[in-house]
């Protein structure tokens, strides 16, 4: 079986990954996810604050699943990033510690790092929080990727 | 502003769940729907193509997999606990365990132990097959 082209993620504007990923993925264009970084050592990506997205409408508070989506989808960009394999990607686990709620009608960002890559495995660590406050987390996850998943297994048109 | 203690009070009483499903955005906002059987809530989400997260294949998205195990995991604790805040998570470990294809998934969770101020709660979702789960979760959350 022929191995996936790379492609030099250098070579691309963050634009350019936000539109391949409104196609590719479905759910970010729902959520409006913004692409801000693509690199081999880092992803960061935005969330519109959306009342939709909110879990507990006494405070305002997003629910936890959006930054869970928010959090798997910067990883699995940055093991892009960081292997240059633009598809198959397939997440292994989460685990999420969610350190404080996501402030209500606040822009929220996540960024991750794919620290280790083998033959079949990226490890990415990624935090969640609010553009003002980097160091103040939301979020904070550890997670495994599995590397050329489902290749050959896409479904017929 | 919505008092979410009263309006798990009436859930409650009524058996009304999904009354209170409505009144969480994000829950409406993925489609969320629980029917109640004898051992807990079973939550489902329908085949909405704005879950997907690859649409070569396609999949739902793994951070939709794993908003469905969290917010099982949540219903299962307001239908069985006596408390009446919404319980507030503290950490999720999730297991994806196959591809979830564009189709109606369900989960279900049960409570491992309750205390006083921790729950620990294990949820799995499945599509087809009870037996084949598509991913499994263990979360904690803070109650009152």
């Amino acid at each position: 079986m022929a191995k996936p082209p790379r492609i030099d993620v250098s070579q691309l504007t963050p634009q350019m990954v936000e539109s391949f990923l409104h196609q590719g993925v479905p759910q970010c264009a729902a959520l409006g996810v913004r692409v801000l970084k693509v690199a081999a050592d880092e992803a960061i990506m935005a969330l519109p604050y959306n009342a939709d997205f909110v879990g507990d409408p006494a405070t305002g508070v997003l629910h936890g699943g959006v930054v869970t989506t928010l959090i798997d989808t910067v990883s699995g960009m940055a093991v892009m990033g960081a292997t240059g394999l633009p598809v198959g990607i397939a997440t292994l686990d989460l685990r999420i510690d969610y350190l404080k709620p996501a402030r209500a009608h606040a822009e929220l960002h996540a960024a991750a790092h794919c620290y280790k890559i083998t033959t079949s495995i990226a490890f990415v660590r990624a935090r969640a929080y609010h553009p003002d406050a980097p160091d103040d987390l939301v979020a904070s996850c550890v997670g495994a990727f599995m590397l050329a998943a489902n290749d050959g297994k896409a479904a017929a048109p | 502003m919505t008092d979410m203690r009263a309006a798990i009070a009436a859930a409650r009483q009524s058996g009304d769940i999904n009354g209170l499903v409505q009144q969480i955005p994000y829950l409406r906002f993925l489609g969320l729907q629980v029917r109640l059987e004898a051992d807990g809530p079973i939550c489902s989400l329908p085949a909405d193509p704005k879950l997907v997260g690859d649409a070569r294949l396609p999949a739902l998205h793994g951070g939709v997999v794993g908003a469905l195990l969290e917010s099982t995991a949540i219903v299962h604790l307001i239908w069985s606990n006596e408390d009446e805040s919404l319980p507030r998570i503290i950490d999720l470990s999730v297991d994806y365990l196959r591809s979830a294809r564009l189709a109606p998934i369900h989960a279900r969770g049960i409570i491992t132990r309750l205390g006083r101020r921790v729950a620990n709660v294990r949820a799995e979702a499945w599509q087809d097959d009870p037996a084949k789960p598509v991913a499994a979760a263990h979360a904690h959350f803070l109650l009152s």
